[in-house]
């Protein structure tokens, strides 16, 4: 059997394409998953030094070390409270936001629309900057309301964009039936718009919240020392502990994504995404 | 005739579009029970004229009375009228049970009431059994039937129908034609059809409305239509017809007026083809510039071949 694992044998057994795809797969794999496997095995690696492959001992230490760590716990808390406050807050401003470019034309409609792109035009740390100023003058600097408003203005574009495709995509005959046979304008929306444009705004959801579990930047520019999210607290993690810390600390933060992603992988897709990126 | 009552009245009725197309001063009685059909090309105003009804567009000017009660400040859903739309009528993400409950519900019926009537409608459409399934899982004519169920179950005054079969196959539109007419009947319901499908008119309706460019040419019953179009305009849309210029005048012959004959006549030609439509024959004379179509029965079209000089005689024409 390991006779066949001679490369010249492999090549001449599977043919010349599909060892080249093979050999291309192997290499983009390694590329892509090889960091997110070495993370996994440090993160339970009791004892490990640097040059070599393995850990010299497993175990669970520094799981048990970050769990008792007061500082990285609340963090924890904290980013899913920040997290979850942003991602309410902007379906509260975004969704109707998004409702209107849909079905409404106006003037300044389209600049509307590609004014968001701005803010993700420029590098984020002049923006942050010069948010900075406002807030100073606002009292907004250290507070959790400030922190979330950054997170917002980073998911607004996704917040705006996806929704609106997808209400776009509702069809007006779809409203107008519902009316025809009794429904008010708000219960149109709730009970036939927002359902059938579920799946673009659970997409655009989901990046918000995940965008405001990792934001660090702008939270730790603004959140000053007071608000301490996990990726704020993964830059003292990465300068004052070793190595595994990073990477207990790495998992318990892509827990949430995963399960989210999981959650909605239905609507999770090229076409999703593709879609909020039309513009009419 | 004159003992009928008037169900929906539209006086003088104006909409204009901000790039100046819509309707203008439009005014017509619809009796109960009427099947009434506005008939026209896509742009005609027609779909206008239903949407103003439904509630869906404002007018501009004039009114829309139902059952003697102006409609035009009211919005749809306050409106005694139900419309079936060419396509997604229905809402996907609810059972066809669920589609038509949403309306009943709104109206606070008690559930058995509501499970009985969705049943007898469901019946009356021909899809009874279906209540469990998604929109998606119908085929198009299976849809529209839900849709049509979904309106009727309202008791509207009036039922809007915004080319609900043009979607369609031919063969299943037919059939669906023909089921509309029997349920209409069979509910006395007063019907607004809007079409651009001639034959569908001339089927179905009671009165025809044919339309262009936002104002009515003709009103009548789809015999007067046909047989006495008062215009060239409603001539050439409705059924077939071969228009002759003579003498600076249109004269508009229906090929079955045209009879082929030996002896002296209206016009002379050749013949060019020759085409079996099933239990008539269509042939085509080409007389000048002009080519008459002809339609005639079997056995006569035996007589005749590719090439042959004929005469043609019209037995009845319009001139225009």
């Amino acid at each position: 059997m390991f006779k066949m694992l001679n490369p010249r044998r492999f090549y001449h057994a599977v043919g010349k394409r599909r060892f080249w795809e093979f050999i291309v797969l192997a290499a983009f794999l390694l590329f892509f998953y090889g960091p997110m496997v070495n993370m996994f095995m440090l993160a339970f690696a009791n004892k490990y030094d640097a040059p070599s492959v393995f850990p010299q001992a497993w175990g669970f230490k520094y799981w048990r070390f970050v769990f008792s760590q007061e500082n990285l716990v609340s963090s924890i808390g904290q980013s899913f409270l920040i997290a979850l406050i942003t991602m309410v807050a902007s379906m509260l401003i975004c969704i109707p936001a998004a409702y209107s470019i849909a079905r409404f034309k106006y003037p300044g409609r389209k600049a509307f629309m590609l004014s968001f792109l701005l803010t993700n035009a420029f590098p984020k740390l002049g923006i942050y900057t010069s948010i900075g100023i406002l807030f100073y003058k606002y009292n907004l600097m250290g507070t959790l309301l400030g922190v979330v408003i950054i997170h917002m203005i980073n998911s607004m574009m996704f917040m705006v964009w996806l929704p609106s495709s997808a209400f776009r995509a509702v069809h007006r005959q779809q409203e107008e039936a519902a009316r025809d046979v009794g429904a008010g304008p708000f219960r149109t929306f709730m009970k036939i718009t927002f359902p059938l444009a579920m799946p673009g705004i659970a997409v655009a959801t989901l990046y918000t919240f995940l965008g405001s579990m990792e934001e660090a930047q702008g939270t730790m520019l603004v959140g000053l020392a007071h608000i301490k999210t996990m990726p704020v607290e993964m830059f003292g993690v990465i300068l004052d502990y070793p190595v595994q810390v990073g990477a207990v600390f790495s998992i318990i933060l892509i827990v949430p994504s995963i399960l989210l992603i999981f959650v909605m992988r239905k609507y999770i897709g090229p076409e999703a995404i593709a879609g909020g990126f039309k513009m009419k | 005739m004159a003992d009928r009552v008037i169900k929906l009245q539209i006086r003088d009725m104006t909409k204009k579009y901000d790039n100046g197309d819509g309707v203008e001063h439009i005014g017509l009685d619809i009796y109960e029970g009427e099947i009434v059909t506005m008939l026209g090309p896509s742009g005609c105003g027609k779909s206008t004229i239903l949407r103003t009804i439904g509630g869906f567009l404002d007018v501009t000017s004039g009114d829309i009375l139902i059952d003697g009660q102006s409609v035009v400040n009211l919005p749809p859903e306050k409106r005694p009228t139900a419309m079936v739309f060419q396509s997604y009528n229905l809402w996907p993400h609810m059972t066809v049970y669920e589609n038509l409950a949403f309306g009943l519900k709104l109206r606070k019926t008690p559930k058995k009431e509501m499970e009985e009537r969705i049943e007898k409608h469901l019946q009356l459409v021909s899809i009874g059994g279906m209540e469990k399934k998604y929109p998606s899982q119908l085929s198009g004519g299976q849809q529209q039937r839900v849709a049509i169920a979904r309106s009727l179950l309202l008791k509207p005054s009036v039922l809007l129908l915004d080319e609900p079969f043009s979607a369609l196959d031919a063969k299943i539109r037919q059939q669906m034609r023909e089921e509309l007419k029997k349920i209409q009947s069979e509910l006395g319901i007063t019907v607004v059809f809007v079409t651009h499908d001639q034959e569908e008119a001339m089927a179905l309706s009671h009165r025809i409305v044919v339309m262009n460019k936002g104002k009515f040419e003709q009103v009548g019953t789809p015999t007067e239509i046909y047989d006495n179009p008062c215009s060239k305009y409603v001539a050439s849309f409705i059924g077939e017809m071969n228009f002759i210029e003579r003498d600076g005048k249109s004269v508009a012959v229906r090929p079955e007026d045209v009879v082929i004959t030996k002896e002296p006549a209206d016009i002379s030609g050749s013949v060019r083809t020759i085409m079996i439509l099933g239990h008539y024959v269509e042939v085509n004379v080409q007389c000048g510039e002009n080519v008459v179509k002809c339609y005639i029965q079997r056995e006569e079209s035996e007589k005749v071949n590719v090439g042959d000089q004929v005469n043609l005689k019209f037995c009845k024409t319009h001139i225009f």
